[in-house]
């Protein structure tokens, strides 16, 4: 019995490292301008077994990253390593990957039991050995009662559970993808998937990318998110460094609830100006001659004083949990995060930002 | 409970009820009507039972006619469905070339169906037809008024280059209505282009090549005017399919009787195997 459990698990163990190297994607012929670019300049270093995210809005180029990396797409400029080899000209089954989309592909006329054989049988493995894997990973994805029928008689999420196995059926994967595997599941089985996913990575311990523009699926789900914007990567970290600092200011914006407060300000003797106060941070700044220079906070940070920042409250909502409060100052509107027994002044007030957490982004990028 | 009762909407429906009684109802129950009667013209009838409809099913001139049709649909079915998904398969799926191949699809069922016979009535004739005249000049004996083999493999060829574009354009319908993923996934899955078209665009064609068969199986089970035009049902009975039959009884020999027993169970067959085929393809849709 142990010897059966160590070949399964070295069977696990074929993994790679994956890195992109300045990898461009245009769907147009010709190129004049940053927007004719679906992927800008994109550099990714990820190790063996990891759980990745990538993260972002509709249309800021993460699914083309995503097909990409799958080798369903070939990009315009550079390349895509595994395990340094190049594979940039492979096809997907040259690359050996596996991809799970938005809606369950099934293959209706097929049993779930041959839907799960077919990457398999198409792999030319003896009879013998598909029999052990499918039933393998039929019991890891509990669908060992549904073999038998047909794959189009189930349920969404059960159709969703024969995408993944059909990707997890093959032990010579080199990485697991998923392009927002979960939007066509029920909210209460979406979580009971995802915590599938999230067992299943701890115990094969392959690399995963998950694609979503779910800040919390993407927050749950990986060690290490990648946030997208405009086909460029604007920060890279675990979810406590994208909360704690933003790199840039669309980070700031697109994760948190609500998210960062963002005003313009002025920099003078490497300090930010802000309604004509110094704010104290913890990085001086060098660096001055941006187009636009803006103060960051999150609304978690800011706290009532008794001197500071002159605001007018506008609207208090209680969450229940906490309460956030629209402020307003001369630079614009500043949310601010409190907990639900903070006692909320009336009309004006006077607010401080934490020095740890106050940033300053030049042109949308922090200034460190 | 306040509720105006007023029955004066059942005027609304009215000319449904008149159109469909004349256009339906009325002349099938005329047929029903002669199928059991024996009349010589004016008027007369006598009553016969179920004398004709004995003689038709008995009779080899109906089992010949029967035969002839069954061979013709069967030939352009397996002509027609087959070389249809082809040709939609390989037709391109963006760009200019999709509504240029749409456009040269769409001609064929546009041509009012006598003009079609009579097109190919002149493009075969032997001597001054385009296709008549080149098959002769390369070798081939080739006349279709005279040779009966020669009739029916022009009758087939007419009938596959007005109809294979319906075929066409349901199955190309269905081809794209098929999410890229699908194709994506068999990639991955490492799946051959044999097993895409078995697994994937097959079965997700299935409803639209459901109604292709059924609408070329009722249209060529009941061809009339382009045989007519073409070939007239010769040379001799060659190509006397079953309404170019059923009308030379009715109109040629004006046997209402038998002609009218003939109608009801050529309608009788037509509706049987539709049902039949129907419900065969549709039974797995039931049961998921």
């Amino acid at each position: 019995m142990n010897f059966y459990i160590l070949i399964k698990t070295t069977d696990w163990l074929i993994m790679a490292k994956i890195t992109l190297k300045k990898l461009s994607h245009s769907y147009l012929a010709n190129q004049n301008n940053d927007a004719d670019w679906a992927l800008r300049g994109v550099d990714i270093d990820w190790k063996d077994g990891g759980a990745y995210a990538l993260l972002g809005p509709s249309g800021c180029g993460k699914t083309t990253l995503l097909n990409i990396i799958s080798g369903l797409l070939k990009p315009t400029e550079g390349e895509i390593l595994f395990d340094d080899k190049d594979v940039t000209t492979l096809n997907p089954v040259e690359r050996d990957i596996a991809q799970i989309f938005q809606f369950p592909v099934i293959y209706d006329t097929m049993t779930v039991y041959d839907n799960l054989a077919f990457p398999l049988k198409n792999r030319g493995l003896s009879d013998i050995e598909i029999d052990s894997k499918v039933k393998e990973i039929a019991e890891m994805l509990e669908l060992s009662s549904t073999l038998n029928n047909r794959a189009s008689g189930l349920t969404a999420d059960g159709k969703q559970k024969i995408s993944l196995g059909r990707g997890l059926v093959r032990s010579d994967v080199n990485v697991i993808m998923f392009d927002e595997p979960l939007t066509v599941i029920d909210p209460h089985l979406k979580w009971v998937l995802r915590s599938k996913l999230k067992e299943l990575h701890q115990k094969i311990n392959r690399t995963m990318i998950y694609v979503t523009h779910d800040q919390i699926e993407a927050l749950t789900f990986a060690d290490q998110v990648v946030v997208m914007h405009e086909g460029q990567i604007v920060q890279t970290g675990t979810p406590v460094e994208l909360f704690e600092k933003p790199k840039h200011t669309f980070v700031g914006h697109f994760i948190g609830s609500p998210g960062m407060n963002i005003l313009p300000c002025e920099i003078k003797n490497g300090q930010i100006n802000f309604e004509g106060k110094v704010l104290p941070t913890n990085t001086s700044i060098k660096k001055t001659n941006f187009s636009k220079v803006q103060v960051g906070i999150r609304p978690e940070f800011i706290n009532f004083s008794n001197d500071g920042i002159q605001v007018k409250i506008k609207r208090v909502s209680d969450t229940g949990r906490h309460k956030v409060i629209d402020t307003e100052c001369k630079s614009g509107n500043i949310k601010i995060l409190a907990s639900s027994s903070t006692e909320i002044p009336t009309g004006s007030a006077h607010i401080s930002f934490d020095q740890k957490y106050t940033y300053a982004y030049g042109d949308n990028w922090i200034i460190e | 409970m306040n509720k105006t009762f007023n029955q004066k909407a059942w005027y609304f429906v009215i000319p449904v009820f008149v159109l469909v009684a004349f256009n339906a109802a009325v002349p099938l129950m005329t047929v029903v009507n002669y199928s059991f009667q024996e009349t010589f013209g004016s008027n007369v009838f006598a009553w016969e039972g179920t004398r004709w409809f004995k003689e038709i099913l008995h009779s080899e001139r109906f089992h010949a006619s029967l035969g002839r049709q069954a061979i013709f649909t069967f030939i352009i079915l397996l002509i027609q469905l087959p070389l249809g998904i082809f040709i939609a398969l390989t037709m391109p799926k963006k760009g200019w070339g999709v509504p240029v191949c749409l456009i040269l699809m769409s001609m064929p069922l546009l041509i009012p169906w006598n003009v079609v016979g009579a097109m190919w009535n002149i493009f075969a004739l032997p001597d001054i037809g385009f296709l008549g005249n080149s098959l002769n000049s390369i070798g081939f004996d080739y006349n279709f008024t005279q040779q009966s083999g020669d009739a029916w493999f022009t009758t087939i060829l007419m009938d596959v280059w007005h109809w294979t574009s319906l075929v066409v354009l349901l199955s190309y319908a269905g081809l794209n209505s098929i999410q890229p993923a699908y194709y994506q996934a068999a990639e991955i899955d490492g799946a051959s282009r044999w097993d895409i078209f078995r697994y994937i665009e097959l079965p997700k064609m299935k409803k639209v090549l459901t109604l292709a068969i059924l609408l070329r199986f009722m249209d060529s089970f009941m061809i009339y005017t382009e045989p007519f035009v073409l070939t007239g049902g010769g040379p001799g009975n060659a190509t006397n399919f079953l309404s170019l039959d059923l009308v030379k009884m009715a109109l040629g020999q004006f046997d209402l009787g038998p002609a009218a027993a003939m109608s009801l169970i050529y309608f009788l067959i037509v509706l049987l195997i539709c049902w039949i085929f129907y419900s065969l393809m549709m039974k797995n849709e039931a049961r998921t």
